[in-house]
């Protein structure tokens, strides 16, 4: 070990691995994991978000967990995003490419994407 | 990629009420379920709450599980890692509050009563990082406190700052740390200097060092060469008890990791300093964790006590100037260095900065390891921490400072604890350990435990400590035995004050601080004892009858078929509304194993 620099790149590259266990889940994004979750494909979703997250350095703030069945099983895979200070947000009939839409325009930029939400699909 | 990290915890504690086997089935559901590539399973070191273990933690959601159970691992994999459902019925809640539990969910483990008091500085990476990987260490700030004072502070200001921080030594003697260290720095460059790590924790029931030893290994590390920069060393050793071979084994991985990576050896960080260090095992000797007897056992001689001065700072390891810290000590360290003295000197007392962990054990609920800013007061430790006392008994005294220590009793419960405070009622410190006691303790047994410890592990040098605490346990025994006298307690305070005054080492010097303690606050147990012939609490065996109640005993005779002695007979006596005669019991025959009484169903036995 010769500099700090060398400290920091160990420290930099290991904190996306250990910041789940610290993670101060100011934001939360929920994905439905129950029977009907899985069999829609929610297990893909999942995945690209926890890859989205840790891609873009939110692991501080931003927890990805799931949950059970929702209730809504017909608009399977169903995901929620809890920000502190706003209303809850519900995505569904998701895919991994929404995932990454979502994590771009909504958990970076603060825009919610409405047309992948719960209130446009029952119009 | 990862997306969730089971953390279970690798502590002796948890290690020996089976965690190993849990994530050796945890690893074998997970591959069977494809599972491998998202959920990581990582051994840490120890969470604190040794009583409900192995214990669990799940994140990202940070669930707590408890008591978890091989048989529990594909329910934990089905429903909580693949599904989300958390698997209620193991989570740990202490609330009382049954909607909580349900919602379990959002519950976090520091809103629970054991977490919510304590405040982790030295126990801050246990329970949390991965003990045998540097880098995990590495990722929670470790090693940068060492590369700043290798690069932007001077030796002297780093004595500074442990002086300013007001941390003292939490081997039990409280002695300022930095002051320390400053004696110990002259002639920097000209002399040949040590750091030493006391890591010899003999008091019974204490587990603190082990704990940290387990959980975060690299802080030791990175806080003894610290130390050594400090005064100008460039060797460490740790002394550990040999009966710790987890603590060993992490030890000896974190040094291999720091000498691969740099942290330990010639130039580290480019900068020119030196610092190497080794572990020597004890062989379970108590009075090897008394600062020059340790050090004479590092040479390789019979661990036995020297007089002081000269002091390890001035004439240490080899001759050689040397600081000497105990394991917790320097794991405050690094925290220090890099939020700064005032940091740490916010937190606690007057006199007494910064927190202390302790080793929970005796009558109490949460059984483990509490880590809590000085000067909370023992009531929210045993009360709100600890849990309370199992069974609803009620609390009598606790006990601290282990032999060298003495008993708080029940009026004394709101004193918040310090170095001075303890001091001050006849306790002390201590390394940590804090055994709680309840009505169904003897405080003269306890006592005479802690005085055959004493007598036990006396080295033998000098004459107070090996006579004289000899002579302590005899006068208890007869005592005990119910042939005490009334003259022996002032003989006992006579003796008592010869041994603290004349012993050469720590151990003798505190030695009665057991008796001392009850004496002064229990004087009317000694009464009971040695004018009714009693022990109120119905410990001492000599001084208790069984009895039967001829009115309740129907005459069955299970008593007298599991009585090893054959000293339980039939009466002639039919109590009104019984078919067959009463029993009695010959108390001069009576050997008091009580066997007679746990096998009685009709409670017709008792004890007084």
């Amino acid at each position: 070990m010769k500099s700090l620099e060398e400290l920091k790149a160990i420290k930099e590259k290991m904190q996306n691995k250990v910041v789940l266990r610290t993670s101060s889940g100011d934001t939360r994004i929920v994905v439905g994991m129950a029977t009907c979750g899985i069999a829609a494909g929610a297990r893909p979703v999942l995945n690209a978000f926890v890859e989205g997250v840790a891609e873009a350095g939110l692991g501080d703030s931003v927890m990805v967990t799931q949950t059970g069945c929702i209730g809504i099983c017909q608009y399977e895979p169903v995901v929620e995003v809890f920000t502190k200070d706003a209303e809850k947000v519900t995505y569904v009939k998701m895919t991994a490419d929404k995932a990454k839409e979502i994590i771009e325009k909504h958990i970076k930029g603060g825009q919610v994407v409405t047309e992948y939400t719960i209130g446009a699909l029952k119009k | 990629m990862i997306r969730s990290h089971v953390l279970i915890c690798g502590g002796t504690g948890c290690t020996s009420s089976g965690s190993t086997t849990l994530r050796d089935k945890l690893a074998e559901e997970l591959k069977a379920k494809g599972l491998e590539d998202e959920i990581k399973i990582v051994m840490t070191g120890c969470f604190g709450l040794c009583a409900l273990g192995p214990i669990m933690i799940v994140y990202p959601e940070g669930t707590f599980y408890s008591r978890v159970t091989t048989e529990d691992i594909p329910e934990i994999v089905d429903e909580h890692l693949i599904k989300g459902r958390i698997v209620d019925r193991l989570v740990y809640n202490d609330t009382g509050d049954a909607k909580a539990e349900a919602e379990a969910v959002a519950a976090s483990l520091s809103e629970t009563k054991f977490y919510k008091k304590q405040h982790r500085v030295a126990l801050r990476n246990c329970g949390v990082i991965n003990p045998e990987n540097i880098e995990e260490y590495i990722a929670m700030d470790g090693y940068f406190a060492l590369h700043k004072v290798l690069t932007e502070m001077t030796p002297d200001e780093v004595i500074q700052t442990i002086l300013d921080s007001g941390l003292r030594g939490r081997g039990g003697g409280g002695f300022p740390t930095g002051l320390k260290w400053k004696f110990a720095s002259n002639n920097r460059g000209q002399v040949k200097k040590y750091v030493a790590c006391n890591a010899d924790e003999g008091d019974p029931g204490a587990f603190m060092d082990r704990s940290i030893l387990e959980g975060d290994p690299h802080a030791l590390i990175e806080a003894m060469a610290i130390a050594a920069y400090a005064i100008g060393a460039d060797e460490g050793y740790v002394y550990v008890r040999a009966e710790y071979p987890i603590a060993v084994h992490r030890l000896n991985t974190a040094i291999k990791q720091a000498r691969e990576m740099g942290l330990l050896g010639e130039d580290i960080f480019g900068t020119g300093f030196k610092f190497d260090m080794e572990i020597r095992l004890g062989a379970g000797a108590f009075v090897c964790g008394e600062e020059t007897a340790l050090m004479t056992s590092i040479e390789g001689n019979r661990g036995e006590p020297r007089p002081r001065p000269p002091f390890p700072a001035v004439k240490g390891l080899f001759g050689q100037p040397t600081v000497l810290n105990n394991v917790e000590t320097y794991a405050n360290i690094p925290q220090i260095i890099l939020k700064g003295a005032d940091w740490f000197s916010s937190m606690g007392t007057e006199k007494s900065k910064g927190t202390k962990v302790f080793a929970l054990g005796g009558k109490i609920q949460n059984t483990g390891l509490v880590e809590i800013p000085m000067g909370t007061t023992l009531r929210e430790v045993v009360e709100e921490i600890g849990g309370g006392i199992p069974n609803g008994k009620k609390f009598k005294a606790a006990q601290t400072g282990g032999p060298s220590g003495g008993c708080i009793p029940a009026h004394l419960i709101d004193t918040p604890i310090d170095y001075d405070n303890l001091l001050a009622i006849g306790s002390m410190m201590g390394s940590g350990g804090l055994i709680v006691m309840d009505e169904d303790n003897c405080m003269v047994d306890i006592a005479k435990f802690f005085l055959e410890f004493t007598v036990d592990e006396s080295c033998g040098k000098c004459t107070p400590c090996r006579v004289g605490t000899r002579r302590l346990l005899e006068i208890l025994e007869k005592i005990i035995s119910g042939n005490g006298e009334m003259e022996d307690l002032d003989r006992m305070e006579e003796l008592c004050n010869y041994i603290k005054s004349a012993s050469l080492c720590g151990l003798g010097q505190t030695a009665p601080n057991p008796v001392i303690s009850t004496l002064r606050y229990f004087r009317d147990e000694y009464i009971a004892h040695i004018v009714d012939k009693k022990c109120p609490a119905g410990v001492c065996k000599k001084l208790v009858q069984y009895v039967i109640d001829p009115e309740k005993c129907i005459g069955c005779g299970k008593c007298a078929k599991n009585c090893p002695a054959d000293c339980i007979t039939r009466t002639d006596y039919i109590a009104p509304g019984h078919k067959l005669a009463s029993f009695t019991i010959d108390t001069k025959k009576c050997v008091k194993c009580g066997a007679c009484m746990t096998n009685c169903k009709f409670n017709a036995i008792s004890k007084h």
